[in-house]
């Protein structure tokens, strides 16, 4: 059981990452809108063009 | 430039617009009128707007659009392109708020009307190809909220703004709305790291529950208890720091709030927790305080989304269009932004268009639409040398104007001002469960107080851990919850159904019994003239509907609503302004219009006709005359009519409220006329907004909720004088600023919707607090007696708190019944 005293601290480093990704997703605004990205992909691109114009 | 661009695009097939073609719209899904509008290829249209927008979509090649499109809801909105130029978004001013990128481009946002369904997420982002200078277009969907990226030395704001308008969405520079508030990313961040912290300590205190660390293994019990104490610091100093500023600053403004019980429970059983921590002994609760301000949290960060969201409805936006206006230089008219208008400048004002300014007017003769500014529905007649308002609409033609007054100096300027006031005068809603909190503070610290005292004698040790119980168990989380949970599930409801109310005080003020006053114009009725009264056969009706047709006038407009049908033959139509039509329909002659010109083109009126028509005047309605082949056939009255659905709706309201009066700026004649088959006290005509404004202080000063309902820009000091102020439908920007609610829907079905929502979700909030005090109640006995350990507090607080979830949820607040039709738009 005294892999406890190891394990643990081992456990929290891995979670203490995710609440760091967690915060600088929310942080570079990632979440702000959790609407609109799911409702992008549900349309194929149009070519057209224009695209070549530019 | 676009036209090129456009030329060089082929459009696709429409597919998926041919199925449609019976069923609605080809543009907006909308019920088709008899003879719909058709283009070239056959497709149909409810309206013109509909038809350009759709022209607009097809050209830019981007037909697609169309297709697997969302199946229209009910809701279908038919498409409204302005045509305008929206020079004001290229104002320099507006230009200061842009971020500015490396590559010498400016990011703008704008806020959108008319953004529906996933295709309207396609199309606005598809902007950069029609618009050179445009690199990227994001649309954030749930604000209808789109993020342009432009090059400002290849385009300009406005010419992304008509490009937008012409595909239908009327854009607004989206600082001028208020939307572009920002999530608040802070409070999510400290959600997630309350959530994580709670997790973690959750398991260890699972270990310690489980008898971990018992005897021989006291190490371990140190160890989790050490490793609890650390885990949770961040969530006590980081996460829970919103219920200490917040208890700080309800002690500090001596208002009472739920932060304070809230801080409270959390600093006493923390700071127990860390003492018995160090000590080596006695309860720790770090396990139920870090579980405590996650939930808490949670239930914050709902309850500001649904804020958010009701705020940025983009439906506010379309009522707070900056008013632009377009000056006369010479041959060329330029659109400028109304504020810059100076004192002596020539305008031109276009039917449809309403007036920027104060002024007289200087050449033509037109009708103007006074109701948004004095409650008037007949339109009034206006020629040179007449004194016009700004904010009233033009109905007739196109007429140039003087500008006198302007900006801050106008009328309707002066209206907003005292409405500004009166809002900074009005006492705000206290909450339920803060009113609550109050109490409940002084009884849990009595409480705790009382538990020290009785167990003193037993074990002074043993008082201390006791107290710290109570506090921690009666720390108010499903109080704290019931509220934002209950308000969140029906401020988001009531969106969904067209109602936008802007808070939860809001919703709770509703649902209290309150003295009713409407406003008449635009709000009990349609707020333009159609026709009430008819003496003559229906033959007649149509033929006179189709010499009508194509007249501009408001009655004409209200003749053709009234007799649908197919077109007549029709020769020498003979226009008179203001006093009638002439024209042969079918072989027959008709002539239509005034007692006056009637008598003067020498048609003999019998008496019994002259009575019927004094009887209408004398009821406050128009009397027109219809003579067929020189003998008078019909007498038509027109006049302010009652929305269809407003003497049911009002019958339902009477019971659901104190009294109902009704106010109004219009002639008291057709104030009563309209309101006398209607459940109201009182019916005053003629009123002026500053007695609008008085007459509501007064009950509000007599200690009576008031709800005052209207549209108009004379409604709006007295709507923000009253507790609650209802905009309905179609009203005028400073209506909605004074506002509280806003109806999407027409009528008055709205607010008796909203009032009936709001009481089913005050239901659900005090069935919640109900709960939490019986838990809470529970907890004290338990705790004052001894018997809570830990384990019964931990398991308790997320039980009370799943309790109040499920009872929010379940909540019939603006689910039933569907929604009525209205006909009458």
């Amino acid at each position: 059981m005294t892999v406890m005293f190891l394990v643990l601290p081992i456990a929290l480093l891995v979670s203490a990452a995710a609440v760091f990704a967690f915060l600088w997703s929310a942080r570079s605004g990632q979440l702000d809108d959790l609407d609109t990205p799911p409702l992008r992909v549900l349309k194929d691109e149009v070519r057209s063009p224009t695209n070549e114009e530019r | 430039m676009i036209a090129a661009l456009a030329n060089l695009l082929l459009s696709p097939p429409a597919s998926g617009v041919t199925s449609s073609l019976e069923s609605g719209c080809a543009h907006c899904g909308a019920k088709l009128p008899a003879g719909p509008l058709r283009d070239d290829e056959g497709h149909a249209f409810c309206c013109a707007g509909c038809a350009t927008v759709f022209a607009a979509i097809q050209t830019a090649g981007l037909g697609a659009f169309y297709d697997g499109r969302d199946a229209l809801r009910d809701g279908a909105v038919p498409a409204r392109p302005s045509g305008r130029r929206f020079a004001e978004l290229d104002a320099p001013e507006l230009a200061r708020g842009f971020e500015a990128h490396e590559d010498g481009t400016l990011s703008a946002e704008l806020a959108l009307e008319g953004v529906h369904c996933a295709a309207c997420v396609w199309l606005v982002e598809r902007l950069p190809l029609v618009l050179r200078g445009v690199q990227d277009a994001r649309l954030d969907f749930a604000r209808s909220l789109v993020t342009v990226r432009f090059d400002p030395s290849l385009t300009k704001l406005s010419a992304v703004g008509s490009a937008l308008d012409r595909w239908g969405y009327t854009p607004h520079a989206a600082d001028s709305v208020g939307v572009t508030e920002k999530t608040d990313r802070a409070l999510l961040m400290r959600l997630g790291v309350a959530g994580a912290v709670a997790g973690n300590v959750m398991l260890m205190a699972l270990a310690l529950y489980s008898g971990a660390g018992r005897g021989a293994d006291a190490d371990y019990a140190t160890y989790f208890r050490y490793g609890s104490l650390i885990l949770s610091l961040p969530s006590l100093l980081y996460s829970a720091q919103v219920f200490f500023r917040g208890a700080w600053a309800s002690i500090r403004a001596r208002v009472p709030s739920m932060d304070l019980p809230i801080a409270i429970g959390i600093s006493a059983g923390f700071s127990s927790g860390a003492f018995n921590t160090l000590v080596g002994r006695g309860e720790i609760y770090f396990d139920t305080i870090t579980t405590l301000i996650f939930l808490l949290l949670v239930g914050r960060w709902l309850g500001q989304k649904q804020k958010l969201r009701a705020a940025s409805a983009a439906d506010f936006a379309q009522a707070l269009a900056p008013a632009t206006a377009r000056l006369v230089e010479g041959e060329e008219r330029h659109e400028v932004r109304a504020a810059t208008v100076e004192v002596g400048a020539l305008l031109e004002v276009l039917p449809g268009e309403r007036i920027p300014v104060d002024g007289r007017i200087e050449r033509g003769a037109s009708l103007l639409d006074t109701r948004l500014l004095t409650g008037e529905s007949t339109p009034v007649e206006v020629k040179p040398g007449d004194r016009v308002y700004a904010g009233t609409e033009n109905a007739g033609t196109a007429f140039l104007l003087l500008a006198e007054r302007v900006g801050r100096g106008t009328r309707v300027a002066e209206l907003v001002r005292s409405m500004e006031a009166a809002q900074r005068e009005r006492a705000p809603i206290v909450r339920t469960a803060d009113r609550l909190s109050a109490a409940f503070v002084v009884a849990v610290l009595l409480l705790a107080f009382a538990t020290v005292v009785i167990w003193w004698s037993v074990d002074p040790a043993l008082a201390v851990d006791h107290a710290v119980a109570l506090l921690v168990v009666t720390c108010p989380c499903a109080l704290g919850m019931a509220t934002p949970l209950a308000v969140s599930v029906a401020l988001a409801r009531a969106a969904r159904r067209g109602l936008l109310v802007k808070n939860g005080e809001t919703l709770e003020a509703l649902a209290r019994p309150a003295h009713l006053v409407f406003d008449k114009s635009g709000t009990l009725t349609v707020g333009r003239p159609e026709l009430i009264d008819w003496q003559g056969t229906p033959e007649l009706g149509r033929r006179v509907s189709a010499a009508e047709r194509g007249g501009d006038h408001p009655l004409a407009r209200a003749f053709c609503r009234a007799f649908a049908g197919p077109s007549l033959e029709l020769q020498n139509v003979n226009r008179m302004p203001g006093a009638g039509v002439r024209a042969k329909v079918d072989g027959h002659e008709i002539s239509i219009g005034t007692p006056e010109l009637m008598r003067a083109s020498g048609v003999d009126i019998a008496p019994s006709i002259e009575e019927r028509v004094r009887g209408h005047a004398a009821a406050g309605s128009t009397p027109v005359l219809v003579a067929e082949d020189g003998v008078v056939a019909g007498v038509a009255a027109f006049g302010d009519a009652l929305r269809p659905d407003a003497a049911a709706t009002l019958r339902e309201l009477e019971k659901l409220s104190s009294s109902i009066t009704v106010l109004s700026g219009d002639h008291p004649l057709v104030v009563e006329r309209v309101c006398k088959d209607l459940p109201v006290r009182e019916a005053r005509g003629a009123v002026s907004p500053e007695e609008k404004l008085a007459a509501v202080r007064a009950r509000i000063a007599r200690g009576e909720p008031v709800i005052m309902i209207g549209d108009g820009v004379n409604d709006a000091a007295a709507m923000s004088a009253a507790t609650v102020g209802f905009a309905v439908h179609g009203g005028a920007e400073a209506s909605l600023l004074a506002a509280s609610v806003f109806a999407t829907a027409p009528g008055v079905k709205p607010v008796l919707e909203a009032i009936r929502g709001a009481r089913a979700t005050l239901h659900a909030i005090q069935r919640g607090l109900a709960f939490s005090l019986i838990y809470n109640a529970v907890g004290v006995a338990l705790a004052m007696t001894g018997q809570l350990s830990p384990l019964v507090a931990a398991v308790m607080m997320p039980l009370s708190s799943l309790t109040v979830l499920t009872s929010a949820l379940r909540s019939r607040a603006f689910v039933a019944p569907p929604p009525l039709e209205d006909k009458s738009s």
